[in-house]
Parts: C-alpha cells; structure tokens; sequence
C-alpha cells in the first residue's frame, strides 16, 4: 500500500535542481526516515510532498490523486507537515495554538464544532501537554514546545504526518520521547509518519523504511537491517564506519572513525569489551 | 478549556468564546464610553458628565445640546474611529510580518496618504487662495495615497516568494523618506495657504470635524472591521508563518493580499479623514497584545478600543494643556509613540 507517490519529480530553487526526476513511493502506515548529508535535498523533498513548494517538473500523488489538481484544504485533511523548529507569535497559549490544527475543517461561521473539540482534547492528551494548555508556547521549554507543535499537528487528524527534523535543539532525553510518541502513533494508530532525521542511528531505531538521499535522487531504500552497511554510509555521507548491532533493540547502529581519536585501551568500556570478546 | 471557554453552537454555525477577552471587551468598551462623556465636557465651555448624557439625548440646555452634539461630538467620534482603524491597521501588519514593528506609518503607509493630500491640495488651490475642487474629495486623494506606497512597499520588499520583517521595515523607512520629501517639495512650490493647512493636516487634526465626514467614516470603519473578523482566523494562521498557513489548506498569497488591502484601507479611511496621526498603529496593538495576547478573534477589538482611547486622550490634552490654543492630536500621539517605538527597537535587538 502506498500513501503518497511521486513520479519523474524534479525540484529545485531558480535554475538549481535539487532533486532529479525521482520515482518515490512511501509506504502507508509506516515510518519512513529521510537521510543524507546536508543540503542533499531531504526536506526540499519533505516539503514538496506537502504541496509546500511547487515541482519544476513531475508530480506528487496522494492516494492516486495529484496534489496540484486536489483542493488544498482537501489535502489539509489527509497529510499534516511540520515544518522545522516553527515558532510561534508572543503571548499564543498552547491551546490556541493547538486549535489552529482544526483550521481546515473550520470557516468563518463554523469556529468550534463538537468535532473539534474532541480532537484538540484528544491531541493535547495523547502529548501529555493538558497540564500546560493555558501556558504561552514560548515560556515551555524545548521538549514541551515540541510536543504543543505535534499536537496542532495531531489536532488536523491526517492519516499523514511529515516532521522536518522533530528532534532539532533536544537533548537526547527529548528525542527519544518525541520519536516514541511518534512510534506510538504509528502503531496504535495506524497513521503513516515520514520524517527527515539526522541522527542515523534513531532513524535505524525508529523508521521502519529509510530512504537514503544522495546525487538529486534515491541512492537507496528499504528496511534499515537490509540497506545500512558501511558501503552505504560511505557513499551517501562520505563517512568511513562500522556498522554494528544497536545492543537494545537489535538495529544496524554506524559508529563513525575519526583522524584524531583511536582506542587507547585504558578505558573503563574499552576494558568491558575486551573482556566480552 | 471548560470554565475558561464556552461554545456556541446553533446547526452548523458554532463559535467559542473566551470569558477573560469577553469582560476585557466589555470592560475597554465601558472606559472608552466614561472617557468619551469626560471628553464631551471638556472645553471652554465645561459641562459636569451628569449634564453631557443628559444632552446626548437632547435633555440639556439650548447651549449644551448645541456643544455637545453638533460641536464636540463628532470630533471625539472621528477620534474614536480614527483611532480605532489605525490601531487594527497596525494589527493586521504585525500580524502579517510577523514583526512587532511593522505600522501604517513607519512602513510609509501614512507617508504615501500625506503625498497626495498635498498634491491635492496644491493642485486645486487657484491664486485667490481657493479651492477649486470640493473639499469633499480629499479623503479620496489621501486614501488613493495610502493604498498606492502601502503595495508599493510590499512588492519591493518582495524576495524569493517571501517577505522578510527586516526588508520590509528597511524598505518602508525609505519609501516613507521619499515620500515626505516630495511632500515638503509639494508644500514649498505650492500656494502658501494650502503649507498652512497641509501643515496642520500632516500632524493630524480633528479640529473642526462635522457630522457629514462621521457618515462616511464610521460605515467605512464598521464594514472593514467586519470583514476583518471573517479574516480573524486566517491571519491566526498567517502568524504561524507560511509554511504552517499553507499546510492547513490556505491560498497564502491570495490572503495575505486581502488582509494588505483591508490594512491599507483602514490606514486610509483614518488618514483621509484625520490626518497624520502618527504611532498609534505601532503603539496600540503592542498594549492590546500584552492585555490579550496574540488571537486575533480578541485582539481586533482590543486594538481598536485602546487605539481610539489614545486619539480620545491625546484629544483631551491637546485641547486642555494650552487653551484656548489648541494643539493637534498627532502631536501627543508622536509624543508618547516616538520613544515607544525606540524602546521596542531596543528590546527586539536584545
């Protein structure tokens, strides 16, 4: 099953393409990961499967349907995108905010249905941000302004979720959380989740299809167990590694060389794993 | 959200309603109206605010009806209005730019209205010193002004299918430059009686203000606003940035476009009709913001209310501080608002 398709899509800014008459197909209820290295494309690509930004060529379909030929505020039904590190006006408490999710199924006489209520109550539960929906967005600190942002995005009940970089300016501790909501969401829900990441080892964790950005197309894609080897990260980052085996839930984890540091033995994990091997 | 808030639901049609903006609007409206009887019974002649509603409603003397309907009265009410449709002009562009620094006039708006009300005035001004055209259409030549530098500032601004606030204002300090310029060249090479009253006109004034011009502003206002609050949910939207105003299904351009226009025409119907008040879009939808906060559906009303109590106030204090001369609105308005607008230059740096 896929939920969006592009065909022969080019994209680009004035005369430079970024993306190359690519074919993509993003599987419907999974979690896809963008990877590559910077400035290869992955969220030009993220925001033209969002209608954000027009192809110079080809197109996007959701459901079988162009984007460009479907009503805007139809798609605003069927895919959500967050756009990378938003922000919000001084002084929006994070329950207007979240509310804003329901604008495309509102007008100007039909501000508040029952409908949306339930879904912003829904939203703000399923995030754990009830406690602070009267709090200005911009007084919460980093994880739980990202949370409030995934709730307006989660009030707009799409069965399609784009994130551009969800876990931008978190410690660790908040990308985990972030991306286990978003895992929770996908399982208990069924909902379908792309997402540009740039940490490769939670994208292996987490995505359960990774698409591998590199030369304006596709260099690779597929489940991380079967696609990620050191050749892989090699080309598409230019990055000499090892892959190795992720010792909590079993995916494909690259641990990077560098020119400066090597093992000097001494220390204390060093010694774990000599003695385990 | 269930004592803070209640819903309204009638079929289709549902709304929500915030209790803390309904008795904050209820509360501004209420000042706005004691300091509009205050300024009533403010003048040469002073009348206790016990009398001024008793000649509201035609129960005073022959005299203070007189004052206060036919004198006073419209003044105070192009005050309030224009005011008013300055204060919500400024929260449309600060809105729109997402920048707390954006306002009719210091992006050139109020510049561009000032133009060509001295054009006008130069123009149609023969060698006795008369008008040879109706006073009547200046309001149109002041307004066309308006709408003319307020799209011309944004198309120039206009880069990679974006705006950005630091263009923007750049842009509008110097189109706003050009424009005084030329005005001042207007002023100098036309009829030495038109500088006099364009002078008086650039500052703002809302001396001499009669009943006919309050019927063609107040409908003016009234309509826009309106329209404004079917617009309320979009620029919500539009302050969340492009992408985000997209993604929820808004034809972004169309509406930004829109919402320019509703902005320039409340800047215009105010300037053509009471002048070159300076600041108060700047200043009055930063108070209403910090009284509020960011929702437009309450921050409209908000804005208009403390927008027409600073014209209202300025009003006062111009007539009262060096009577029986009088001093005009803009004076105070610039006053107040020209240290404001550095004090927030100041924080937005930090």
């Amino acid at each position: 099953m896929k939920a969006i398709q592009t065909e022969q899509l080019s994209l680009g800014y004035k005369d430079e393409l970024v993306i190359e008459e690519l074919d993509l197909t993003i599987p419907k209820g999974e979690i896809t990961a963008f990877i590559g290295s910077n400035g290869c494309g992955k969220s030009t690509l993220l925001k033209s499967l969002a209608r954000l930004l027009k192809p110079k060529d080809g197109s996007v379909e959701l459901a079988g349907k162009d984007i460009d030929k479907t009503s805007t505020k139809e798609i605003a039904r069927q895919l959500a995108i967050m756009p990378q590190s938003p922000q919000a006006p001084e002084g929006l408490t994070v329950l207007q905010l979240v509310k804003q999710g329901r604008y495309p199924y509102q007008s100007w006489y039909k501000q508040w249905s029952e409908e949306d209520e339930e879904a912003v109550q829904y939203a703000l539960d399923v995030t754990g941000i009830k406690e602070f929906e009267d709090r200005t967005v911009d007084s919460l600190s980093g994880g739980q302004r990202q949370r409030a942002w995934i709730a307006m995005t989660l009030a707009q009940d799409t069965d399609i979720i784009l994130l551009d970089e969800p876990t931008t300016f978190l410690d660790l501790t908040h990308q985990i959380d972030i991306l286990d909501l978003l895992s929770e969401l996908n399982e208990q829900e069924g909902r379908t989740i792309v997402m540009v990441l740039h940490d490769l080892n939670l994208a292996c964790r987490y995505a359960d299809h990774i698409v591998a950005i590199q030369g304006k197309s596709v260099f690779e894609q597929g489940n991380p167990d079967e696609i990620i080897t050191p050749q892989l990260i090699h080309s598409v980052f230019g990055l000499q590694c090892q892959v190795t085996c992720d010792p909590i839930c079993g995916a494909p984890m690259c641990i990077p060389y560098s020119r400066q540091r090597q093992m000097k033995g001494a220390n204390r994990y060093a010694a774990q794993q000599v003695q385990a091997n | 959200m269930s004592n803070k808030q209640f819903p309204i639901r009638l079929g289709k049609v549902s709304f929500l309603i915030d209790k803390k903006s309904f008795y904050i609007i209820s509360l501004l409206t209420f000042l706005a109206i004691v300091l509009m009887i205050v300024s009533l019974g403010i003048g040469q002649l002073f009348i206790s605010p016990v009398d001024v509603i008793r000649a509201v409603i035609g129960q005073g003397t022959e005299m203070q009806n007189l004052v206060v309907n036919s004198f006073r009265m419209p003044r105070i009410l192009l005050s309030m209005l224009a005011g008013a449709a300055l204060a919500m002009s400024g929260a449309i562009l600060q809105g729109l730019i997402r920048n707390p620094l954006a306002s009719p006039d210091i992006i050139g708006i109020t510049g561009g209205a000032a133009l060509t009300t001295v054009i006008f005035l130069a123009i149609y001004t023969d060698r006795s010193n008369t008008l040879t055209m109706s006073i009547q259409w200046l309001p149109l030549a002041s307004f066309i002004g308006a709408v003319v530098i307020g799209f011309l500032v944004y198309f120039l601004a206009w880069k990679n299918g974006r705006i950005t606030p630091f263009r923007l204002v750049l842009i509008g300090v110097g189109v706003a430059a050009a424009a005084d310029a030329l005005t001042s060249l207007v002023m100098i090479l036309g009829p030495i009686h038109s500088a006099a009253k364009a002078t008086i006109w650039l500052t703002g004034s809302v001396n001499g203000t009669n009943w006919n011009e309050i019927a063609t502003i107040a409908p003016w206002v009234f309509g826009i606003t309106f329209i404004l609050f079917i617009y309320a949910r979009r620029l919500n939207m539009q302050e969340l940035g492009e992408d985000l105003a997209k993604n929820a299904g808004q034809l972004v351009q169309r509406d930004r476009f829109m919402l320019l226009l509703l902005s320039t025409s409340l800047a215009g119907g105010a300037v053509a009709f009471a002048g070159g008040i300076g600041f108060v879009g700047l200043m009055a939808p930063h108070i209403a913001r910090k009284i509020i906060g960011s929702a437009f559906g309450a921050l409209i009303p908000v804005s208009a209310l403390v927008g027409g109590m600073i014209v209202v106030l300025a009003d006062i204090l111009g007539r009262m501080l060096f009577m029986p001369l009088e001093v005009p609105v803009g004076v105070f308005t610039s006053l107040i608002g020209a240290p404001y607008f550095i004090y927030l230059l100041f924080k937005s740096h930090k």
